[in-house]
């Protein structure tokens, strides 16, 4: 860390802890996109032919969507039209051909990573967490791989995945969320670069948490990856994603599509922790975050559930969702999502009841502070044969400072009349009463805030996995320092 | 301890303390009475710092120091201590986490030790005996879905974990039974000490049965009318706050 410092220091002045650039030969797509940089992307991962078919399929699909001007409008968010060709599709650091080991991966990475507090080495093998890093485009590292094979837990790239395990991803990938679900969903079907691949067998306990985390590095470059995760029946995986890049002025796209399935009795955990760069103080730079995540319950007594904590991006657009299809599936979604500066969050989830005795729940905190703009959009439908679905929803929203906004925008569509469906909101000011509790007692103002937002967040934090939970109460402090007023 | 000169305060414009003159000396209890909305929040409030509570003259000496130059938890870092009539709720932070909070960032402007959740539960958990608290419950969230008795007894626990030099009990017997009463007062009773003092706003005489004043300071229309020794206190419980309000400002000098 000596060395970097005075540069530390000037990010933390300005408010982004993580917003620093590394400096690796990298090997770039140029800029634009058409049929041959697909190609191009497809032959550079040396992938099997149905993949590439597969992603000029979701080109073509996407370019109709592009040409009728069909890109989501629907969302509380606003920027100004994003030029596709004017953005790099594909970007991997220059590796010396295929990596054996740890050893091997470009120290400016690993020490890129160090600084994240993401030591790919040693300390997270203490804390028993195994970990995928995603660079730019592609995957630099996945640890503890033989251990987790010892179960028959395949934790690897989507690259790697493809290589061998080409018949598990043949059968799984689009199968949750198809190329044709929606704009980005198409765009990323046709470019993307990696993201991680999980395969839990029948019966088995994943017995590790399995962590990816991506960094975009490289200017002008949108990352685009794809994370599958299939639990066999009766098994259990946690895994958490987490997400930083460089300050840069020029705002860059991150549109990632993730599936999960989950067979008979089987639970997955999925938390993510998204801090891309949000902006400067005046809202110029920053991450689009435009996001696909669906999991699907299928076999009976499935349990899926979200959570997230979602700091960062000048833009978030995603609602992880839950497909009920399995008889007496739960699907559940936490959120914490915090929205100040200039960015702007409409971010939310859909439970789809489809099976019998399906459950859901839903509790949203929404924290707005400067001239944020915070939204909650969710949708909770009940199909006729859904008989006794169940949802409760409560979102809850903050606001830190009179120039914000919240907005809650729940929709029900309920077509079974057994379904029972509870719904609560909240919007509160940090109001003068508590902080001056607080201070009476001796507390900072600042002090006295975390206090009162971690409080806020608390039934949100305490679905994370220990460790992590820690470094999210931490991010949301970094993230709100100084924004009292 | 405390000395209040010609306090004038204002909420929204309106004058409430019209020119208080207080003394209360090093060791001492002295208790404030009056009847509703003679002004004796505003003077607890004014004094803790609350915002909204504007002090448009007069002087207020802490500790030799001036205390309405302090921020509110500068003030609270000096040794003012305020239990509230009213404490709010902070959904989600457990009563612990929110005192350790209090607790270390007073010590840490002390350059004192601050205490790891393990020391500072052992500290809790002997002080909780004083309120006659079960310890598991300040592990629920601050002042949620507490009584009107928990949320007194939460307060003076508080009072007895950051062992202020000045508390201002703002009201700590409204709303409560004699049992409660007689629990809240026993625990600012084993509080006092020769080094603190205790400033005791009320409205009834009953909890002074428990707590014996060394003075009664009578407050009507945002001046202390009256003042006195602990007996006063039994003249207000039978003849009422009526004589002062109807003649306010003729009673300035103590009655025959």
């Amino acid at each position: 860390m000596t060395v970097a410092n005075t540069e530390v220091d000037a990010v933390a002045a300005q408010g982004y802890k993580y917003g620093w650039v590394t400096d690796v030969e990298s090997d770039v797509a140029p800029k634009g996109l058409n049929e041959d940089i697909v190609r191009w992307i497809s032959a550079k991962k040396s992938e099997p032919e149905f993949m590439l078919k597969w992603r000029l399929k979701a080109f073509r699909h996407w370019l109709t969507l592009l040409e009728n001007d069909q890109h989501p409008k629907w969302a509380n968010v606003h920027y100004p039209p994003i030029d596709f060709q004017d953005v790099r599709y594909y970007s991997a650091p220059k590796a010396k051909a295929k990596l054996d080991s740890l050893d091997e991966v470009d120290p400016e990475i690993l020490a890129a990573y160090e600084k994240l507090g993401i030591p790919l080495q040693e300390q997270k093998r203490l804390a028993g967490v195994a970990v995928d890093a995603i660079f730019d485009s592609v995957s630099i590292a996945t640890t503890f791989r033989e251990e987790l094979s010892k179960h028959g837990i395949i934790f690897c790239s989507f690259s790697e995945a493809l290589k061998e395990h080409p018949e598990l991803v043949r059968k799984h990938l689009g199968s949750v969320v198809p190329y044709t679900d929606n704009f980005y969903a198409a765009l990323n079907a046709a470019v993307f670069s990696d993201g991680s691949f999980c395969y839990i067998p029948k019966g088995v306990r994943c017995p590790l948490e399995l962590t990816t985390y991506f960094r975009i590095n490289t200017a002008e470059t949108g990352q685009f990856e794809r994370t599958l995760i299939v639990a066999e029946e009766g098994s259990y995986v946690s895994y958490l994603e987490g997400c930083s890049a460089p300050m840069r002025d020029e705002n860059q796209l991150h549109a990632a599509v993730v599936e999960l399935v989950a067979h008979d009795n089987a639970e997955i955990k999925y938390s993510t922790i998204q801090n891309w760069y949000p902006g400067n103080e005046e809202g110029k730079g920053g991450i689009y975050n435009f996001v696909t995540k669906r999991g699907h319950c299928k076999g009976q007594n499935s349990k899926i559930s979200w959570t997230q904590v979602e700091t960062g991006s000048a833009i978030t657009w995603k609602y992880p969702s839950v497909i009920l299809q399995g008889d007496g599936s739960i699907g559940e979604f936490y959120s914490v999502a915090l929205t100040k500066g200039y960015q702007q969050a409409d971010t939310g989830t859909k439970m789809i009841h489809l099976g019998k005795n399906t459950r859901s729940k839903i509790i949203s905190k929404g924290i707005s502070a400067g001239h944020g703009n915070n939204t909650y959009r969710g949708l909770v439908r009940v199909m006729p044969k859904a008989d006794n679905a169940w949802n409760f929803t409560q979102c809850d929203s903050l606001l830190l400072g009179d120039k914000c906004g919240a907005h809650t925008t729940p929709y029900v569509e309920v077509r079974n009349n057994t379904a029972h469906l509870e719904h609560e909101a909240f919007t509160s000011k940090v109001d003068e009463e508590m902080l001056f509790y607080c201070s009476q007692r001796g507390m900072s103002n600042e002090d006295a805030q975390s206090l009162i937002i971690n409080g806020f967040c608390k039934e949100v934090f305490q679905k994370l996995p220990f460790e992590f939970a820690v470094e999210a109460t931490r991010l949301l402090e970094l993230n709100l320092e100084g924004s009292v007023g | 301890m405390l000395e209040i000169k010609d306090l004038h305060a204002a909420i929204d414009g309106n004058e409430i303390l019209k020119g208080v003159n207080l003394s209360v000396p090093k060791g001492q209890v002295h208790a404030i009475m009056g009847p509703n909305g003679s002004g004796k929040s505003t003077l607890a409030n004014a004094l803790a710092g609350k915002p909204g509570y504007v002090v448009t003259s007069g002087q207020v000496t802490f500790l030799g120091q001036d205390l309405l130059a302090m921020a509110p938890e500068v003030r609270a870092r000096a040794g003012l201590f305020l239990s509230f009539q009213q404490p709010v709720e902070v959904p989600g932070v457990r009563l612990d986490q929110f005192l350790r909070a209090g607790y270390n960032a007073i010590n840490k402007s002390r350059d004192l030790e601050e205490l790891d959740p393990i020391k500072f539960d052992k500290l809790l958990r002997r002080q909780a005996k004083i309120v006659e608290m079960d310890p598991a419950m300040t592990r629920r969230a601050v002042n949620e879905g507490f009584s009107g008795g928990e949320k007194k007894r939460s307060e003076i626990l508080q009072m007895a974990v950051l062992e202020p030099r000045l508390a201002i009990l703002d009201e700590p017997d409204s709303g409560l039974d004699v049992d409660a009463l007689r629990i809240v007062a026993g625990g600012i009773n084993q509080l006092r000490t020769p080094e603190n003092s205790i400033l005791l706003v009320t409205h009834y005489q009953r909890i002074l049965d428990y707590i014996t004043p060394d003075a009664v300071h009578i407050l009507v229309n945002g001046k202390i009318v009256r003042s006195a020794g602990k007996e006063l206190a039994l003249e207000i419980e039978s003849e009422g706050y009526d004589r002062y309000e109807e003649s306010g400002k003729e009673l300035l000098q103590p009655a025959g």
